[in-house]
């Protein structure tokens, strides 16, 4: 018999839960490769701002989609809320201040998360999948239509956004501002959402993922849950819209069009959803894949793109992480039975 | 009489045409050992997912110590003290035997709302199931997967997750269904040792389990109560024997 104060911190099930959090060894490899870009490639930054705050906006999705499991294909619908918030605050000369107008994006997106995630998570599956769609489809009309506030379907471009604390310019030309902007913000909403993912609320989301029956059987106040990650997450995709309004010193319909939510989607499926770096894989593989599938195929190279996500779908479920983690688990134990 | 831990007062529920639940008049006492038996389909699940929630009734009333919670939300009964566990393992497959413990401990110690501190860092909570899971013999399956263990073994998370809600009701449906018989005393002796002022209701079909565990039994059928009493009124009488005793021993 083990006595009751025996403690059971020590059992290798409760020191992997206790350590589950800490930093892996590799984890800096993916900063370090993004500061690296910043000096060997300093022509290609558009192309690197672009592909952090696809990062960012993958990486917002994944908490909702991969580990609370809310399946959605309307997630553009807070990235354009975020995008527009900026624009009109910046093209119509209320607010032009950087860092305080991503507050905003991320206020505004948050609330647009929190309305439409309060009357649409009372569905599931193909429903929600639906309306999420219907919601983002509302949001590109209402944007389309309010041409006075938004540019309708030609955007707003030129947006006047002063400089980031008032010395570093944003130049579209020549974005080192941006970069190194955009990469912070991505490190800093990135700590966020993997500090979230690791504490009991981001373990009562993955229980929601797996069992939702259980979740409400063991008292767990699952809508709220849900909705209260649904607003964070839009929080995070109206940063990644509004740091591309800045970036690019315009917003048009595409910040809220389905190809966005599509592709963004696409992003975290190929990269392995619930996985926090599924987000980056994903989004440098769909990068390099889209550019050299349409060197080689100028015509149809979406359509390689959708054969391999074909692939994916049926053979490797979690992603391009999913399979290096069955890899280094094979390497690890190789006479594994389990 | 003392006011009972749970009470129905002509519960229904019908599922279009069939009516699953029948002017249930039933009472389960604090500290009690209660079985419910009947043939399948008789409607024992259902009237557990009416007393959790799951299922909302047509009519009629759910009393808890008298206080009506017919309204009352799912997660809200539990923090009332109302506890199951399901006929098939509704279980978070893919995550270890230890978090899916403690899930349900954070949940009512009140921890799971919190966004800044791992998880794994809640030295009170991970303490606390691993001494639940240590009470079922479940220590060496702790850093399992649900999804590598046998069904058998699952069946006993499913009791250490009910259990970790600390509940006043546990209803235990057919807990012991799916494991092998040189396990089942595991299950039956996790229940035996339950404080005695947890009040139990246990479906199963399996007689001496029943017998053994009971002191009172209600018996089902088609969806109405068709006879309640001690294990040896129950046992004695002829019509629970034709409608119900009789069949099991080949059902
Ligand atoms: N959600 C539902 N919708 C429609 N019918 C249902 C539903 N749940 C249960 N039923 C029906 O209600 C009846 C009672 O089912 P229930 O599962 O409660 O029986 P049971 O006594 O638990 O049976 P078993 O011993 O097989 O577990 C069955 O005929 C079943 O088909
Ligand atoms: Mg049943």
């Amino acid at each position: 018999m083990t006595p009751p104060q025996a403690g059971w911190a020590d059992h290798p099930a409760a020191l992997a839960l206790a350590g589950r959090h800490r930093v892996r060894v590799w984890e800096p490899i993916p900063w370090v490769l993004a500061l690296t870009f910043y000096f060997a490639f300093p022509k290609h930054l558009g192309f690197g701002t672009e592909l952090l705050v696809t990062i960012l906006f993958a990486i917002s999705l994944d908490l909702v989609l991969g580990y609370a499991g809310i399946v959605t294909l309307g997630h553009a619908a807070f990235f354009g809320a975020g995008a527009y918030t900026v624009g009109m605050l910046a093209k119509h000369g209320i607010w032009n201040e950087p860092i305080t107008g991503l507050i905003l994006a991320a206020v505004v997106a948050a609330a647009v998360g929190l309305g439409s995630g309060l009357v649409l998570l009372r569905t599931h599956g193909l429903t929600l999948l639906m309306l999420t769609l219907c919601t983002m489809a509302l949001l590109e009309e209402a944007a389309n239509l309010a041409h006075d506030y938004t540019g309708g379907f030609d955007g707003l471009d030129s947006l006047p956004i002063a400089p980031l604390f008032g010395v570093f310019e944003f130049n579209p030309l020549y974005p080192k501002t941006q970069y190194l902007y955009v990469l912070t913000v991505l490190f800093v909403c990135f700590v966020f959402v993997r500090t979230l993912v690791y504490s009991p609320f981001g373990q009562s989301l993955t229980g929601i993922r797996e069992n939702m029956l259980r979740m409400h059987a063991v008292g767990a106040p699952v809508r709220g849950r849900l909705v209260l990650c649904y607003a964070l997450s839009a929080a995070i995709a109206g940063v990644a819209g509004g740091i591309w309004a800045q970036a690019n010193a315009y917003v048009n319909l595409g910040t809220l069009g389905l190809d966005r939510a599509a592709t963004v989607l696409i992003i975290l499926v190929l990269g392995g959803y619930g996985r926090l770096y599924g987000a980056f894989i994903g989004a440098v593989a769909y990068m390099v894949l889209s550019h050299f599938l349409s060197k080689i195929y100028p015509t149809a190279w979406q359509l390689g793109l959708g054969l391999l996500l074909v692939v994916i779908a049926l053979f490797a479920r979690n992603g391009i992480l999913g399979i290096a983690e069955a890899a280094v688990r094979r390497l690890r134990t190789p006479h594994a039975t389990l | 009489m003392t006011t009972p831990l749970i009470e129905t007062r002509a519960l229904c529920r019908n599922f279009g045409a069939l009516a699953a639940a029948r002017d249930i008049d039933f009472r389960l006492e604090a500290g009690a050992r209660h079985a419910l038996i009947g043939p399948n389909g008789a409607g024992k699940t259902t009237f557990v997912n009416l007393l959790t929630g799951v299922v909302q009734p047509t009519s009629g009333s759910i009393l808890m110590k008298g206080r009506d919670i017919t309204g009352v939300v799912q997660a809200e009964r539990v923090k009332l003290g109302i506890a199951r566990t399901f006929q098939i393992n509704r279980l978070f497959r893919r995550l270890s035997v230890l978090e899916n413990v403690c899930i349900a401990v954070a949940e009512r110690v009140g921890a799971a709302p919190s966004m800044f501190r791992p998880a794994g860092m809640r030295r009170d909570v991970v303490e606390e199931s691993m001494h639940l899971l240590d009470s079922l013999k479940l220590t060496a399956d702790a850093t399992h997967r649900i999804s590598e263990l046998p069904y058998g073994r699952q069946r006993l998370v499913e009791l250490a997750i009910a259990l970790g809600l600390k509940p006043e009701v546990l209803l235990l449906d057919e807990p012991a269904a799916g494991v092998p018989s040189a396990e089942s005393h595991i299950i039956l002796d996790a229940i035996d040792g339950l404080p005695r002022n947890i009040g139990v209701l246990i479906i199963d079909h399996d007689m001496d389990l029943v017998f053994r565990f009971a002191e009172r039994i209600t018996v089902m059928v088609s969806g109405a109560v068709f006879a309640t009493g001690s294990p040896g009124e129950i046992g004695a009488d002829a019509a629970v024997r034709a409608v119900y005793l009789g069949r099991a021993g080949h059902g």
